[in-house]
């Protein structure tokens, strides 16, 4: 293992699995028809059975099935056909009924494997144990009053994935990619955003040390971390706070912590004696869900394409190497845009003006693939005018800019500022006449001997055609004069 | 007198315009006007203003020639359906001023079929309890009497005052609802038909949840004819209630009167409890023979996983309960007492809002679903339910239908019984097997018992099979000619 801790007695290797609890990409929630929009007025998308009144019953939504198998496809992992909802009971104010409806015994999506890449180029896989649906609950508010507490139940009632990974987490690192893997998927799949600020997307991770060869240590978990990089800060501290208690002589409690990011540590929640009995039981308002192979295998045909194998279609189709293909399959929009750019153009070229150029550009403007300034037709339209000769690249460069302030069109941008490239022979020569002309002494030069003032010569040339010679017509009919 | 009809005496007469729906509410606002301050039959009675306003739109109806099948019969509604804009309390303290802003769909396709409500009956808070003691708004009375003997007696429940207001003539007929017997046990206290559809024939939305698996809608009626045609609206699938049968409804009150010839009646032997007391073991024989009479072949069948029904009846419902009344917590909706820690409020308003038997059934669900013993009472449970339902499809390969008494005693006395649960619980004991299996079951009072009190035979019937219980409901009444009235009643002494 590349990742260890030294401690006073030895080595320690940690094993770390993570609960990702994913909030489904549906028009309603899990068992009611109210909207899901992030950000509306409180309490403004709740239903009768959202807020549990008497006599309310759950019906199930389609769409989150629907997006449930296709995640647990994306996942390569097993879909079961028959799966059941169970009630989890405890009191909160932020859960209306008293319960949330959950899979505890029989999981929607079962075994399944994610690839993740390390950045030393070294690829693993992480199993996945299962995947449920259950629901989420509403929110607290607690500066709206000094005395009280508000709810706000719009979230109440949306539906969520629970992906829980085996514990073959070794690094914090491994934690990270895991969490982007799983997160480029998801939006591959559009089964869930991926937006750990708004919380869209949260993990839970279990983390455990010990000794290499050893059988698995008592574990803590640490609720609801935001973001990928508090994951893998988490896993350090609380690896490292285990270690040392293992190493002083004692024992660690098996215990829910919430991680402080602002202090860089982790704190106890709930000990194991405050841990709540679920009291876990079949839902009775919900029938078994039973779903047909012949419909999943349906799903699976409709997939999109996934980051891995685009990625390798990416380099056979396009000719470019591994690490450019990952760099432009990371967010499916990005690799959208390159794939409008490469098709029937040079992929190396459009590769090179993506993640240079434009990436450059969208960094300097704040912008996103998303609202970039530039279009990838009117990117490849640029590109058309490099391949067929209007523009030279030098002058693109120039062109792109000018797209990037101005928003419009190469073609218009080359006509406007007159950068079609000079392909006259007859204005190349006139101009390399007269800077022979100016230049005399660097002639004679040249012609003793000295060829490397060609390059001087090239500058000149297209100095005198204010960049818009041709290089290569420069090249050949600079040679010829100079030679003759 | 209009308070003494049937619901199918009462629709061909309104058909027949001898009488006007507004009439015929009107009666009845007056029979409850003059006996519910001593029955206690009613938590909520509809303000008569908007009973006559649907007596009256019944009325349009039947002169524009378009009466729908319960136009203008004017019924009770067990105060656990919720009724918009009209208050729902389950006869709770916690529900004491909900006013629900929907109408349940048992509800609402009754008022679409015509019918006209009176008001909210009551009942056993949130429908625990056997004789309509647990009410937050007071015990219900029994309309009969034991002869010579004024002593107050229960209705039965938990639909008792949906018993007792059809009994006594205070509405032509009631919704009720069963979990373990909750329809046939007071209808058998109070000489009346009851019948618990199958489970999964009427919509449970909008109706508060006692036991989700178990709870069922079902007619209380003065004749079996009757208690078809009342099913007859309120069945039907409903997309909002998962556990809703997609069949098709039949028309139920055409199965009252046809022959029963050639069906073979099951009695099973483990309903010969030990200590049943001879009068309803007679009424029971007297029943077997009338439907022989009647061409019916008696056939001995055992369900010999009768005996725990009780038992597990007992773990489900409460397990079930527990869960289901967290939502009163007194945050959202309902009576909220206040506190100074979220706990604390929780702590507050479900001590003060649940009486007694609701916090002793919260308290039994809690304890079998928590962790170390799960396995043993919930989990054991749904496996001993598997095998009694397993009992009844078995007997029922052998059988249409089954005969049994449907309580082990007449109506009791208030104060008796109630000192311990477990006694109170045994009144459920013949009525439990057929919640647990889910299959349909009927009251229907077939005579008296030495003291003049009224005793019922229940029919069980196959899953979804409610016609021929109706069938051979139709063959016991006729034969039975049951035609006593209760001591109190809206035609006695006016």
């Amino acid at each position: 293992m590349s990742y260890v801790i030294e401690g006073k007695t030895g080595s320690w290797e940690i094993v770390v699995g993570l609960e990702v609890h994913a909030q489904v990409v549906s028009k309603s929630k899990l068992f009611s028809g109210a909207s899901t929009t992030f950000g509306a007025e409180p309490n403004s998308q709740v239903s009768l059975i959202d807020a549990a009144f008497p006599g309310m019953l759950p019906v199930i939504n389609k769409e989150c099935v629907v997006q449930a198998v296709r995640t647990g496809l994306g996942l390569n992992a097993r879909i079961n056909l028959e799966s059941r909802f169970d009630r989890k009971n405890y009191f909160y104010a932020d859960l209306p009924q008293g319960y949330q409806i959950s899979q505890f015994a029989h999981p929607i999506v079962g075994e399944g494997t994610i690839e993740i890449e390390l950045s030393s180029g070294e690829t693993r896989k992480i199993g996945i144990t299962r995947l449920h649906m259950e629901q989420d609950a509403g929110k607290l508010i607690h500066d709206q009053d000094p005395t009280k507490s508000m709810v706000d139940l719009n979230r109440a009632g949306v539906a969520l994935m629970e992906i829980v990974s085996e514990p073959d987490i070794r690094e914090p690192e491994e934690a990270g990619a895991y969490l982007r893997k799983l997160r480029q998927i998801l939006r591959y799949l559009g089964t869930c955003d991926g937006n750990m600020e708004e919380g869209s997307m949260r993990a839970d991770v279990n983390v455990s040390v010990r000794k290499a060869g050893e059988p698995f240590r008592t574990r803590c978990e640490i609720k609801n971390v935001n973001s990928i990089r508090f994951v893998m800060q988490a896993i350090e501290v609380e690896a490292a706070r285990q270690v040392e208690i293992w190493e002083n002589g004692g024992e660690v409690d098996q215990e829910t912590r919430l991680f402080d990011a602002a202090r860089g540590e982790t704190r106890t929640m709930r000990s194991k004696e405050d841990a709540h009995d679920y009291r876990y039981f079949p839902d009775p308002d919900l029938l078994p869900l039973v779903i047909e192979q012949g419909w999943v295998d349906a799903l699976k045909a409709a997939l999109p394409e996934l980051p891995d194998a685009k990625r390798t279609r990416f380099q056979s189709d396009y000719g470019i190497p591994f690490y450019d293909a990952g760099v432009l399959v990371a967010e499916q929009s990005v690799a959208d845009f390159y794939e409008t750019i490469a098709k029937g153009r040079d992929g190396k070229l459009a590769v090179s003006w993506v993640t240079g150029d434009l990436f450059a550009a969208l960094n300097r403007t704040g912008k996103t693939i998303e609202t970039s300034p530039v279009s990838a037709e009117a990117l490849g339209k640029m590109l058309d005018l490099i391949a067929d000769g209007t523009i030279n690249g030098k002058i693109a460069k120039e062109v792109f800019e000018d797209m990037v302030e101005t928003g419009e069109g190469p073609d218009a941008i080359v006509e406007k500022k007159g950068l079609r490239q000079v392909t006259d022979t007859g204005v190349i020569d006139a101009a390399i006449d007269a800077v022979m002309a100016k230049n005399a002494d660097k002639v004679t030069e040249y012609r003793s001997g000295k060829d490397k003032l060609f390059g001087f010569f090239v500058g000149q040339v297209m100095k005198e055609t204010k960049g818009k010679a041709n290089p290569a017509l420069v090249n050949d009919a600079l040679k010829a004069k100079l030679d003759g | 007198m209009l308070t003494g009809l049937t619901l199918t005496e009462a629709r061909a007469g309104l058909a027949a315009r001898k009488f006007s729906a507004r009439e015929l509410a009107q009666a009845h606002l007056d029979a409850i006007g003059r006996l519910n301050t001593q029955l206690n039959a009613y938590i909520t009675v509809i303000s008569e203003q908007d009973v006559l306003a649907a007596a009256d739109a019944a009325d349009a109806r039947y002169a524009s020639g378009d009466a729908r099948l319960m136009d203008g019969l004017p019924v009770g509604v067990k105060d656990l359906f919720c009724t918009k804009g009209v208050k729902t309390t389950a006869a709770s303290k916690i529900l004491a001023n909900f006013v629900p802003p929907y109408e349940s769909s048992v509800t609402a396709r009754l008022l679409e079929a015509g019918s006209v409500f009176l008001g909210k009956t009551n009942l056993d808070e949130f429908a625990m309890g056997s004789a309509n003691i647990t009410s937050a708004f007071g015990s219900v009375l029994n309309p009969w009497k034991r002869q010579g003997d004024d002593s107050a007696l229960v209705p039965g429940g938990s639909s008792g005052g949906s018993a007792a207001a059809v009994a006594a003539g205070l509405a032509l007929a009631a919704t009720g609802t069963d979990t373990g017997g909750s329809i046939r046990q007071p209808a058998a206290f109070c000489g009346i038909v009851g019948l618990k559809p199958t489970y999964g024939r009427c919509s449970r939305w909008g109706t508060i949840a006692f036991a989700s698996s178990l709870d069922q809608a079902g007619p209380m009626t003065r004749s079996v004819a009757d208690a078809g045609l009342m099913l007859e609206a309120m069945a039907g699938f409903d997309e909002k209630d998962s556990t809703s049968s997609n069949r098709p409804v039949p028309e139920f009150s055409k199965a009252v009167g046809k022959s029963v010839k050639g069906l073979r009646v099951g009695i099973p032997a483990e309903y010969r409890a030990p200590g049943m007391p001879e009068e309803i073991a007679k009424m029971w024989e007297q029943g077997i023979a009338w439907l022989r009479e009647a061409g019916c072949e008696v056939v001995d069948v055992s369900l010999p996983h009768t005996k725990y029904g009780l038992a597990t009846y007992y773990i489900i419902a409460p397990a079930e309960c527990s869960s289901n009344l967290a939502r009163y917590d007194g945050i959202r909706f309902g009576e909220r007492k206040d506190a100074a820690t979220l706990d604390g409020i929780y702590e507050r308003t479900r001590a003060e809002g649940f009486g007694q038997e609701v916090r002793n059934r919260i308290l039994m669900g809690t304890y079998v679903l928590s962790a170390g013993y799960y396995d043993a009472y919930y989990l054991k449970a749904q496996k001993v339910r598997t095998l009694i339902k397993r009992d009844f499809v078995q007997a029922f390969e052998q059988v249409d239908v089954l005969l049994t008494p449907t309580a082990p005693s007449a109506a009791f006395a208030q104060g008796e019984n109630m000192d311990d649960p477990v006694q109170m619980y045994l009144n459920d004991i013949f009525t439990v097997p057929a919640s647990m299996a889910g299959v349909p079951a009927m009251s229907v009072p077939v005579g008296l018992d030495s003291r003049g009190l009224p005793l019922g035979l229940q029919i069980i019937g196959r899953h979804f099979d409610e016609e021929t219980v109706l069938s051979v409901g139709g063959a016991l009444e006729a034969a039975a000619g049951f035609a006593h009235k209760p001591a109190l009643h809206a035609e006695a002494g006016v």
